[in-house]
């Protein structure tokens, strides 16, 4: 009979592949929404 | 609802809007997922892997709600063509993307050590890998509509004719065979206990107000490059306007 797996990789990894992809949602949101408010504000400035 | 179809007043209610969803949302997760993590018992059946359980359903969850939501902002930009539905579906389609592909690794690797596989062509899984394809088409044609400056018509159809697959990945449980459990959750009952059951629950509602504040900046993104374009064609037309006056009449 095979042996069971350690379930312990697997679980942090599933946290770790969702933790990293959440923080580059959020930090390209929050950029880009960042970069787009600045330059209508320049824009009105002019 | 109608009100907020009001770009000025949709921003004003976005500004406080999204810092409250944001970092309630943030905290409520890492709250939940502390809570499934170190906190609730391993399962007799599945043992640790149990914990993938708090990230991957409210991924599911939010990969098949932000197609919802495509789907509502896309007949709502046909039926009352409100200049806000076709930014809000826009808006949600990256995260909800994000969130899908999330609900398919995580899946796939709680898959590995539970069923002896990573994938399997079942219609659970299918469906939801066709949901992704569907989030990549939407972003395609809306980016190429916004581009081309043309109607976004065929991305609102498209968003809305693709909601067909959401009861699809719903019932394909129950329809076909398949390794994935049946719904443990359905209206007004759970099959799943009470340990799991509320940690679950707060982590759906984080990760939910997560997206939406999210889907808030993104928003306020496409709001802002919008109104730098229209600000900057103006400003393109008086420019010219001037030099066309100066050509004397009967040239």
């Amino acid at each position: 009979m095979r042996e069971a797996l350690d379930p312990w990789p697997f679980v942090l990894g599933a946290y770790a592949v969702g933790g990293i992809a959440l923080a580059l949602l959020i930090v390209w949101a929050y950029r880009s929404m960042r970069s787009a408010e600045k330059r209508r504000e320049e824009l009105k400035r002019k | 609802m109608h009100i907020y179809a009001n770009p000025k007043r949709f921003l004003a209610l976005a500004s406080w809007l999204t810092p409250l969803l944001f970092w309630s949302g943030l905290i409520l997760s890492l709250g939940a997922i502390a809570w499934g993590l170190f906190v609730v018992p391993p399962d007799r059946l599945m043992g640790e892997t149990v914990r993938i359980l708090f990230i991957h359903v409210p991924a599911a969850w939010l990969g098949m709600g932000g197609w919802t939501g495509i789907a509502i902002a896309s007949g709502a930009l046909l039926i009352w063509k409100h200049p806000l539905s076709g930014i809000a579906a826009r808006a949600i389609a990256v995260p909800g993307m994000v969130f899908c592909a999330i609900c398919l690794a995580t899946g796939s690797i709680w898959g590995r050590p539970t069923w002896g596989t990573w994938w399997e062509w079942d219609g659970r899984l299918t469906s939801m890998l066709v949901l992704l394809f569907l989030y990549g088409g939407y972003i395609a044609l809306s980016q190429a509509a916004a581009r081309e400056g043309g109607s976004y018509k065929i991305a609102a159809i498209f968003g809305l004719v693709g909601a067909i697959n959401v009861p699809i990945i719903n019932r394909s449980v129950v329809w076909w065979n398949s390794l994935h459990q049946p719904p443990s959750i359905t209206v007004g009952k759970s099959a799943i206990d009470a340990a799991y059951l509320w940690p679950l629950l707060a982590a759906v509602l984080g990760f939910s107000f997560l997206f939406g504040g999210v889907v808030l900046m993104r928003m306020r993104a496409l709001i802002a490059e919008q109104q730098v374009e229209a600000r900057l064609r103006r400003r393109a037309m008086d420019d010219e306007m001037p030099a066309a006056q100066a050509v004397p009449e009967g040239v």
